[in-house]
């Protein structure tokens, strides 16, 4: 193996590989980046069973072939190199890195060791790739962090012809995101639980394309994974994950079809208040809203501590309704929101809330992007 | 100044003025119960009144309680059942309920209370009370002392002894010697004709050992060691004990009354916990007793209006080995469920095999008014669940009794 290439691109590549290496490795080959030359170029894979990454990179190969490195340490050096191309040779037991005056001699592990990555399914359809970004971060919003609970750890990815919606929820709050994109087959009609973390990760890390493919087994090969694939420096990204086993619960239904109160509220503004009011909520109190007519009154504390209380503008239809809501949450979706103004729908104090964004004060509501918030009581 | 060396026992038959008089001076009350568990368990059965009664039984078998009668006998408590049926063969066992105790015993500390809060909880059956504040209303710490016994005998039937003086190490012994059922002041001027002819065993901090070793040095009472020079003591018995002892025996006590309410009194945490008839290695005979254990805590929670969010869960094993796991959970609850399923949890963690249980406990510590809890409601959750069922229960219980309603697992294997 061998084979020279420009240092910016490796950086990148390797930089990109490197994030799904697993923290503790279950096995120590599973800490190695597989570093493989063909005709076509260099190509970078790491794997840990659940989720494997793999980069085409395009380079001056001279030898074909594949060593297998330390993967965080690869990176780590890359990171480091100075702006010079880099080459690359096995020697022996181990790999040579030389850019400009800097050479670094790796040690190499077993590469018949390795496990063998698995195959992208077959490739489903495409979505602009800043779009794809821009829902899965509002999407992962509400998914859940308990491990004990491991399906409300995925966010769900629903493909139903040219609709493609994400959900996710914690059962104390649910976002649905929902995008367009074009199916490659006609009349798909899929479902796929996916870990919210590595949706994220993936999502945000393949904008440097124009389009991500998403790839997505019904049967067959390829089955119980995912794939997503996006170019970057000249060649492809391309990651896979396990999915999430279980049942996702039924949650669309959840969204109330009637609303007593809707209350528009400047979304800057409102964050700003609940950022402060909450200061003094103790831990697992709730910031309190109270809508009425022009205007909401926020309140936290409790009377033995401190309090603290704020009146903003809003503009209310409906019944007066006063609700509260863990001031996280709260703020979690209003910060996903991207518009200048939200608007809160209300049916009762003990219900959901529907949070969603408006492009100005007389806008239209854009129902893309959902966010069901479910209160904060006192114990009857 | 009186010239006859104080008597104890002569003071109680003192008139009231004069008691009332010595005890200006002494603003610390020591209130012991009189054979509390016995006389709790005889108040309703005259017909046992004066027989020889001890409080046990059980598989375990050891006194925890003789009446009065039966020690007349010399049976004492933790003594072994049969060494008490030896000493009194016309013994009377009754079995303990320990329910009604801390029920009493939660009644006697809030009426001290109502006296004073100044009130440390000791046991069951003991507390220290500061009553400085309350001389407004009392003429003397000797009324309120008075006031108390008579409210205790006559609200629960049951008689307790008080020692009143400066201190609470004096107090105390005061206490000792006001039983039963009576009071004894001791006012500053008396300190030392009462204490110094005491044995060294009856002052603080000297147990078996120390005792030994003082009577080895000829100090039989604490008078002796009054009179010993201090650089004495503090070669024979170190300086920090001896330094400690010297000044006691001169009524000289530098603790103080600290307000705190007993284990079982709804305040910062609730809990209640179980020795097995038999040791127990059998899982789902010790989650049985867990879930028992944590219907009761929850119930007197819900009882107290109180909710937590740490649940503790303690096992001692065969050998008396005692360990304690905590958890907190998101929420503060007061349903039996969840406390249960926190402590059920906490037991699995231990990944236990085989091991021989004595005692299993369950605790929620954390306590706050259930006014200021709030939960985090759950999408899609249901509108009633298991927080209205477990008030239904309660007022199912409340009126039938407690055997009423309660989880299935808990139908077998009743308990006695």
């Amino acid at each position: 193996m061998k084979f020279r290439v420009e240092r910016d691109v490796l950086a990148d590549a390797v930089a990109w590989a490197a994030r799904s290496l697993p923290v503790r490795p279950s096995a120590p080959v599973l800490a190695g980046l597989l570093i493989e030359t063909t005709s076509d170029g260099l190509q970078l894979s790491t794997f840990d069973y659940e989720t494997s990454a793999r980069a085409t990179v395009p380079a001056d190969v001279s030898e074909e072939g594949k060593a297998l490195v330390s993967g965080r340490l690869l990176a780590d050096i890359c990171r480091s190199l100075p702006a010079k191309p880099v080459e690359m040779t096995i020697e022996g037991a181990k790999v040579s890195l030389t850019c400009g005056s800097a050479r670094f001699s790796l040690q190499t592990m077993p590469v018949e060791e390795y496990p063998t990555l698995p195959d992208m399914p077959e490739a489903t359809g495409t979505v602009p790739s800043d779009l794809f970004a821009n829902a899965v971060s509002q999407a992962v919003t509400a998914a859940g962090r308990d491990d004990m609970l491991p399906v409300l750890t995925g966010v769900r990815l629903e493909i139903d012809g040219s609709d493609l919606s994400l959900l996710a929820t914690d059962r104390f709050r649910l976002s649905l995101r929902e995008l367009g994109w074009d199916p490659g087959a006609t009349d798909v009609s899929a479902a796929a639980l996916v870990p919210a973390k590595v949706l994220a990760d993936t999502a945000k890390s393949l904008t440097s394309g124009a389009e991500v493919t998403i790839a997505l087994a019904t049967s067959g090969a390829g089955e119980g994974i995912i794939g997503f694939e996006g170019s970057a420096g000249g060649g492809v990204r391309r990651t896979t994950t396990r999915l999430l086993d279980g049942e996702f619960p039924k949650v669309r239904t959840l969204f109330p079809t009637e609303q007593q109160t809707i209350a528009r509220v400047d979304r800057a503004t409102l964050v700003e208040a609940v950022k402060r009011v909450s200061l003094v909520a103790e831990r697992n109190t709730a910031v309190q809203l109270a809508f009425t007519s022009g205007q909401l009154t926020l309140d936290a504390g409790s009377g033995d501590e401190a309090l603290a209380t704020e009146q903003i503008d809003a503009d209310v239809k409906g019944a007066d309704i006063t609700t509260g809501f863990n001031p996280q949450f709260l703020l979690d979706g209003l910060t996903a929101m991207e518009s200048p103004v939200v608007e809160l729908a209300f049916t009762q104090a003990s219900k959901p809330a529907v949070i969603v964004g408006v492009d100005g004060p007389d806008g239209e509501a854009d129902l893309a992007f959902r966010y069901l918030l479910m209160p904060r009581r006192l114990l009857s | 100044m009186t010239a006859a060396p104080w008597d104890p026992v002569a003071t109680a038959r003192l008139d009231r003025a004069v008691l009332e008089r010595a005890s200006r001076d002494c603003p610390v009350l020591h209130v012991d119960m009189d054979a509390f568990y016995a006389s709790v368990m005889l108040r309703d059965r005259p017909d046992l009144a004066g027989v020889p009664v001890v409080i046990g039984g059980g598989q375990r078998g050891v006194v925890l309680s003789p009446s009065y009668a039966a020690r007349a006998y010399g049976v004492r408590s933790a003594m072994p059942m049969t060494r008490a049926r030896r000493l009194c063969p016309g013994l009377v066992v009754v079995s303990p309920d320990y329910d009604q105790f801390s029920a009493v015993s939660s009644s006697v500390m809030e009426t001290f209370r109502q006296v004073t809060p100044q009130v440390q909880v000791i046991s069951l059956d003991e507390a220290f009370l500061d009553v400085r504040g309350s001389l407004r209303r009392f003429s003397s710490p000797y009324a309120v002392a008075e006031h108390l016994r008579a409210r205790i005998h006559d609200e629960q039937r049951i008689t307790c002894s008080v020692g009143v003086a400066g201190t609470v190490g004096l107090a105390k012994l005061a206490s000792r010697r006001a039983k039963p059922d009576g009071v004894v002041v001791v006012p500053p001027e008396e300190v030392t004709t009462f204490l110094h002819p005491l044995g060294v065993e009856e002052l603080w901090g000297v147990g078996e050992k120390t005792a030994a070793m003082l009577h080895r040095l000829g100090l039989m009472t604490i008078g002796d060691i009054a009179h010993t020079p201090l650089p004495t003591l503090h070669r024979a018995i170190g300086v920090a004990m001896g330094t400690q002892l010297h000044e006691l025996a001169w009524g000289i006590d530098g603790r103080t009354v600290v307000p705190r309410r007993g284990d079982d009194e709804p305040d910062k945490s609730i809990g209640a916990d179980e020795t097995f008839g038999r040791d127990s290695d059998d899982h789902e005979v010790i989650l049985r007793e867990v879930l028992r254990l944590s219907g009761k805590v929850a119930g007197r929670m819900r009882t107290a209006q109180v909710c937590g969010r740490t649940v503790t869960l303690k096992v001692r094993f065969a050998d008396f080995t005692t360990i304690t796991r905590s958890r907190t959970m998101a929420e503060a609850t007061d349903v039996t469920r969840e406390i249960y399923q926190t402590a059920a949890d906490l037991y699995a963690a231990l990944g236990l095999q085989r091991a021989r249980i004595r005692l299993v406990g369950v605790r929620v510590e954390g306590l706050m008014p259930r006014t200021r809890v709030q939960r985090q409601l759950v999408l899609g959750g249901r509108e009633h669940g298991w927080q209205e069922a477990d008030q239904a229960v309660d007022r199912a219980v409340l009126r039938y009794g407690d055997r009423a309603v309660r989880p299935a697992t808990l139908l077998r294997g009743d308990r006695a």
